[in-house]
């Protein structure tokens, strides 16, 4: 251990953004040794994704500012670097699949390194042969990015990476666009490539319990520019600070720490598969029992009904093919199923975006075949995944304005639903704002508030929380939450197994374009069939109240979940 | 998500086996032979050379068949047009009147004005399966080595490539950013009236500027992370080596540059009167 050779040296290194009043990172200090696989952790705006561009030399070349301190990458100070020669050290895979992939095909992309340095064509045919292997795509080299998944895409990516000699691999937030399933293939992949080919490797996320799939060396939690931890993962679940920086500690861990279980070393916390249990079943098991039974209360009033509805381009190509489904008044239901089952779809169906092939969309048991787009608007809210898709106005209440301007509404009565909404939504000190000055979040509420402004009884929202931190997630999801309160019927779009465990009345699971299970989400993550047919993950708590032996495991993750909703409600 | 038209299918024949770089010069020139001759004999030998490469390339016919469909479209109302504006152009040309029949007014069918249209039809003949074969036969991948081949810088052959590589994924963001703007109620079908319609084209406009601004930025992060741009050439993987085929080509194609430029000198005129 004394050996370690040194790969990344910061010494109280601080950074400035050029446009910022304030310096992002401050005062680092950290090190990196050869071999290593080290875990960022921090929430948004905590300066992990600068530090990365620091390592990578995306910041100052791209991102210009002033640094203070010293920085070494392979032993060289890094202000003599330039972003080409940090390149050949330093491999970063980027955490958007779709905007890194630069190749019309995949040979082609995992190629444009050796391209750029110029490398003769033989041998840039025999490294990408070689690096499509190692990451297994070497069945996909033809293939147009079009044609593959998220996952594919950023295997290919890794693929471009691996192709040069970097020895030291950074990963910006790899799971951010992946599905649970797809998440954990990464995770393995990422795992493999760092075992076998001798590689440092360096992973920003912040999604903490998918990251401890596999075996981290340390863990180093930042918060404000700041390091404030560098521990082994199994010292950081033990202590307080997630909590206290907003990251999520893994669920196994929450569910223990309700139970009262003491966190001990000798238990294996950062790895669920290895986790000894057994001391605290009795703990577990006596917690479950004061937990009361979960009620369901059936009130059911069909607001939105499908009936045995398909679609596709061609007819002999479905994508959706006979769903049937109902989504009740004043119920919060998640759609979940992997990229490319139909999700999306099926809500441009309801919309009226696109027109079913077969089947009948029901509203309050009227056809709404004859429904323009804009009519079935007026009732059902659609929210996408990306607010820059939907905002179209420069000021805060122009944009919101906007749907109801359109519909003919003037003068005072236009100002006063508008300020109401923003009101609801938290934005009414922002109203005279310009949207670019608003943050990722926020402009995620302004579409919300430009579609409630019109009234809806749903809401769709494709993805409510992508690319948001634990915090902003909260913080939004309480919002739906109390608009679902007040009577809002929420339909929310997701991949995210946190999100419809925490959130979700009811899930329903759509794989290769059919309905596969429409249940509690408790129920859904803790059958192993439907978790592997929708490319899910079962919940660790399922795994925990195995591990520890309880006669009732599906039992414990529902009361669990209950408790957990009630805690957060408060 | 639609039907794919026209575009590159990985076939094995001997004219996909020349490189772009051949095929691009080869279009070129070829088009810019057949736009300047009026030749009636060149352009049937040119005629009859294109339909054998056309057969020799393999070519299935339902990959163009709708826009072979468009082009006759159109050279059929080019046809009647310039019938129209110009019915005695070919007399003009050739400085003779051979009378078929009178229609009306000025209109009249006339030999050499039918012969002059038949080699406006022979110069669309000519280019039309070129053209085609230029678009079904070359590999989109190859096509940025090849402009870099023939003396474009590689910045340059790239971003051509770049933007074969984002248009489905622009398209993809245009659909979704669309959709949004109709729920709210921004109609850009033809129900809205013209003025209100182009306001509403313009409310899309703007996010999709933005997201590709955005996109752009990644883009070029994502280039610059992996060396593009650092040095004065770089090689390209999908580029293909010039063989004996491609010196081939290229000699039929400067042949047949010659010749027209002979043909163009001994006749005195672009166009050859058989009416004198």
């Amino acid at each position: 251990m004394s050996e370690r050779k040194p790969v990344i040296q910061f010494e109280d290194f601080s950074f400035q953004y050029r446009a910022q009043a304030e310096p992002t990172l401050r005062g680092i200090n950290l090190t990196v040794y050869e071999g290593e696989k080290v875990l960022i952790v921090g929430p948004s705006g905590s300066g992990k994704s600068t530090l990365g561009h620091c390592m990578n030399g995306l910041v100052p070349a791209f991102y210009s500012g002033e640094s203070s301190g010293s920085a070494f990458v392979l032993g060289q100070p890094l202000k003599g670097l330039g972003l080409f020669e940090l390149s050949e050290m330093v491999g970063t895979v980027l955490q958007d699949p779709d905007g890194q992939f630069v190749g019309l095909t995949v040979a082609e992309d995992i190629a444009f390194k050796l391209e750029n340095e110029a490398v003769e064509q033989g041998e840039i045919h025999r490294r990408v042969a070689a690096a499509a292997l190692a990451v297994g795509m070497d069945k996909h080299l033809g293939d147009a990015p079009q044609n593959l998944s998220g996952g594919q895409k950023q295997r290919t990516s890794l693929g471009g990476v691996l192709v040069s000699d970097a020895s030291i691999l950074l990963f910006d937030e790899p799971l951010a666009n992946l599905d649970p399933h797809t998440g954990k293939l990464a995770i393995e992949l990422i795992d493999r490539v760092h075992r076998e080919m001798d590689k440092t490797v360096i992973i920003i996320e912040h999604r903490l319990e998918d990251v401890l799939h596999r075996n981290v060396d340390r863990i180093i939690v930042m918060q404000e520019g700041r390091v404030i931890a560098d521990q082994p993962a199994s010292e950081l679940l033990r202590s307080e600070l997630l909590g206290q920086t907003g990251i999520r500690e893994p669920l196994y861990i929450t569910a223990l720490k309700y139970a009262g279980c003491e966190l001990r070393e000798e238990m294996k916390l950062e790895r669920i598969d290895e986790l000894q249990a057994d001391q605290c079943s009795a703990k577990l098991q006596a917690w479950q029992d004061t937990q009361p039974e979960e009620v369901h209360s059936q009130e059911c009033s069909p607001l939105l009904e499908i009936e045995d509805l398909s679609f596709g381009y061609e007819p002999d190509a479905l994508i959706l093919q006979h769903v049937s489904l109902r989504i009740n008044k004043g119920e919060m239901v998640s759609i979940v199923g992997k990229n490319g089952a139909g999700k999306s779809t099926l809500s441009k169906l309801i919309c009226g975006f696109y027109r079913p092939s077969s089947g009948k969309l029901k509203y309050k048991g009227a056809d709404m075949r004859s429904d323009t787009i804009k009519e079935r608007a007026e009732r059902i809210g659609f929210v996408m995944q990306n607010p820059n898709h939907m905002i179209s106005k420069t000021q805060i209440f122009d944009e919101v304005a906007l749907g109801l301007q359109v519909r003919g509404v003037t003068g005072e009565e236009l100002q006063r639903r508008v300020h109401q909404v923003l009101k609801i939504c938290g934005l009414y000190p922002f109203r005279n704002w310009p949207i670019s000055a608003l943050s990722f979040g926020q402009k995620k509420r302004v579409t919300i508030a430009s579609i409630l402004v019109l009234e809806p009884e749903v809401m769709i929202l494709d993805e409510p929380t992508a690319g948001q931190d634990f915090k902003h997630y909260n913080e939004m999801m309480e919002f739906l939450r109390t608009l679902n309160r007040e009577g809002m019927t929420v339909v929310m779009i997701t991949h995210d197994m946190h999100l419809m465990l925490e959130y979700a009345d009811r899930t329903i699971v759509l794989a290769d374009g059919k309905k596969l299970a429409d249940d509690t989400p408790a129920r859904i993550l803790t059958d192993a069939s439907i978790v592997e047919a929708a490319d899910l993950k079962e919940t660790s708590v399922f795994e925990l109240a195995k591990r520890a032996g309880l006669p009732e495991p599906r039992e414990f993750v529902s009361r669990f979940i209950s408790y957990d909703r009630r805690v957060r409600g408060r | 998500m639609k039907v794919q038209m026209l575009s590159y299918k990985r076939l094995d024949s001997p004219i996909h086996r020349l490189t772009g770089s051949t095929k691009l010069i080869f279009f070129a020139l070829w088009s810019v032979v057949s736009m300047i001759t009026y030749d009636t004999r060149s352009l049937l030998v040119m005629f009859l050379f294109s339909l054998i490469m056309f057969a020799l390339s393999k070519v299935k016919y339902q990959d163009y068949s709708f826009v072979l469909y468009l082009i006759l479209f159109f050279f059929l109302l080019n046809h009647i047009a310039i019938f129209l504006f110009s019915p005695h152009e070919g007399n003009k040309i050739y400085g003779t009147t051979h009378e078929l029949f009178h229609i009306v007014g000025w209109y009249s069918v006339t030999l050499e004005q039918l012969f002059y249209q038949f080699n406006i039809m022979l110069k669309y003949l000519t280019v039309v399966p070129i053209a085609l074969l230029f678009i079904l036969t070359t590999d989109p991948s190859e096509f940025a080595a090849s402009l870099n081949r023939i003396g474009v810088s590689y910045k340059i052959s790239y971003a051509v490539a770049l933007a074969m590589r984002y248009i489905p994924d622009i398209q993809r963001d245009y659909q979704n950013i669309s959709f949004s703007a109709q729920a709210r109620g921004l109609d850009t079908s033809r129900k809205e009236k013209l003025f209100k319609r182009l306001k509403n084209v313009v409310a899309i406009l703007l996010p999709l500027t933005l997201s590709s601004v955005e996109r752009i930025e990644v883009v070029s992060a994502a280039m610059e992370l992996r060396g593009f741009g650092r040095h004065k050439r770089r090689t390209w993987y999908n580029a293909k080596p010039f063989t004996a085929r491609d010196y081939a080509a290229l000699a039929v194609i400067v042949i047949v540059v010659a010749v027209s430029i002979a043909l163009a000198v001994s006749n005195g005129s672009r166009f050859y009167n058989p009416f004198v």
